[in-house]
């Protein structure tokens, strides 16, 4: 082997992190979609049956609609979405400089509101942002997840390992006991999947409505009986952001349908 | 003067209110015996027939994780052995320091300790410094298990 070859080695080998016991090696990594069966799939499938789709309309007329004192648009910043948005989802949570911090796309677009648009954040799980940010995410339907490479963002993300890896809650249960050691088993009757976070903001079924991942999140938390973190805290930005780099390479499918 | 004392009689009442929970939320003692618990968790035998209503509640979360012989529910889960025949398996002491803390057999396992209260990571508010299950809701499935025998 030259030289050149054994440093590329060795930078490969350094550059894809260690996979601790349990977690799910690359290859092996599939969506909450591949657990579903057919006519769920079908559901999220078909545009005009996916109930995520009225979402998705809804956050394109806000998009367009100027807010705030500032009396501007998203669409006067950035212009066509179609463009200018595709792949960013894909990215977040990204870091940002100013706050040097990881921040959602649901913090984004309330600090871009707050920054560009002079206008009242918007409230966790409101219509509005679910349907903003499934109008965002929605440009990076099929592009393949890439948040957490940012060198800035690894802290965050080891963060994120680590809660992911915390037993918690009167039931003593870490996300990994689940999603990492018994996916493709069943709790009750219902399949257990990896928990990739590929579909977000998602319509499910169970909750007759789009959701957040971090409503996910704190079902999966008070399913173990335990306190759930706040929307926005730096711990659920931290387990978004380890999520989203333990799913890199799949393919966004916002708005997904679930069970 | 009148306004501090109410406060003070206010304070008085909280914090009995506070000792008499924290009373409540003691957990009876128990000895471990070789991989056992003999005696009885409350000093009385259990119910079977409680026992089993206790295995299918969703609340006791037994069968989350475990199948057994439950002919009426299909939400059963497959993360843990079928139950059918623990009785056969296990003996009373065994079964109950197996929910009591099944830890002990298995520092690994993802089967709560039913008994615990100490040690565990941001409990929700309303589980706070009680067990997942009483003394007697215990005892009340270790009958029921004992009597799964094929
Ligand atoms: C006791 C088992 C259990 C534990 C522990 C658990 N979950 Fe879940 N989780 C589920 C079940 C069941 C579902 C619903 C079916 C599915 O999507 O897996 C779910 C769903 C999810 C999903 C949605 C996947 C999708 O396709 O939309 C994510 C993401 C997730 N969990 C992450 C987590 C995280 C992070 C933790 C820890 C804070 C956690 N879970 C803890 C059982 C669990
Ligand atoms: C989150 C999953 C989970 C829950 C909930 C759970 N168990 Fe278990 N249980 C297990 C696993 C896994 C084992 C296998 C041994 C081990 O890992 O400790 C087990 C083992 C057992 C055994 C021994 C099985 C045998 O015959 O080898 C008994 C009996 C048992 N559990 C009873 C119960 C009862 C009763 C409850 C409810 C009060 C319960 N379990 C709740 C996961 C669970």
């Amino acid at each position: 082997m030259s030289v050149w070859h054994a440093i590329a080695a060795a930078a490969l080998f350094a550059a894809a992190p260690a996979l601790l016991a349990g977690e799910i090696p690359p290859d092996a990594r599939r969506s909450g979609y591949s657990f579903m069966g057919p006519d769920t799939r079908a559901m999220q499938d078909d545009d005009t049956s996916n109930p995520g789709m009225l979402f998705v309309l809804d956050g394109q007329s806000l998009w367009t609609k100027k807010s705030g004192s500032a009396e501007k648009a998203c669409a006067d910043c950035h212009g066509d979405a179609r463009s200018s948005m595709k792949g960013v989802a894909a990215r977040y949570p990204a870091f940002d400089n100013a706050l040097s911090r990881p921040v959602t796309l649901d913090q984004r677009i309330n600090l871009c509101r707050a920054t560009h648009q002079q206008a009242s954040p918007l409230p966790y799980e409101s219509r509005d942002l679910l349907a903003l940010s499934a109008f965002v995410a929605h440009q990076s339907r099929g592009v393949a997840i890439t948040a957490g490479d940012d060198p800035q963002a690894k802290p965050f993300v080891a963060q994120g390992r680590d809660l992911f890896m915390q037993r918690e809650g009167q039931l003593n249960l870490a996300c990994t006991n689940c999603h990492d050691d018994n996916f493709d088993k069943h709790l009750a009757g219902a399949p257990i999947t990896q928990g990739q976070p590929t579909g977000y903001p998602l319509y499910r079924l169970e909750w007759q409505t789009l959701g957040s991942l971090e409503r996910r999140l704190r079902s999966c938390m008070s399913g173990v009986r335990a306190q759930a973190y706040d929307y926005g805290s730096p711990e659920l930005v931290a387990l978004e952001l380890y999520l989203m780099s333990r799913a890199r390479g799949l393919p966004m499918e916002t708005p997904a349908v679930r069970p | 003067m009148a306004k501090s004392f109410v406060h003070g009689v206010a304070l008085i009442a909280a914090s009995l209110a506070f000792v008499s929970v924290a009373r409540a939320d003691e957990l009876a003692s128990y000895k471990v015996a070789g991989d056992g618990i003999v005696e009885s968790l409350t000093g009385a035998p259990g119910d079977a027939v409680r026992g089993r209503a206790l295995v299918l509640a969703r609340t006791t979360t037994c069968i989350l994780c475990h199948s057994g012989p439950f002919p009426e529910t299909r939400f059963q889960g497959d993360l843990a052995p079928d139950l059918t025949g623990a009785g056969n398996r296990w003996s009373a002491s065994q079964l109950r320091l197996r929910l009591v803390d099944a830890s002990r057999f298995n520092a690994e396992t993802i089967m709560p300790s039913y008994y615990r209260n100490d040690d565990l990571v941001r409990v929700g508010r309303n589980f706070t410094g009680k067990p997942i299950l009483s003394a007697a809701e215990i005892e009340d499935i270790v009958a029921f298990l004992a009597t799964l025998r094929d």
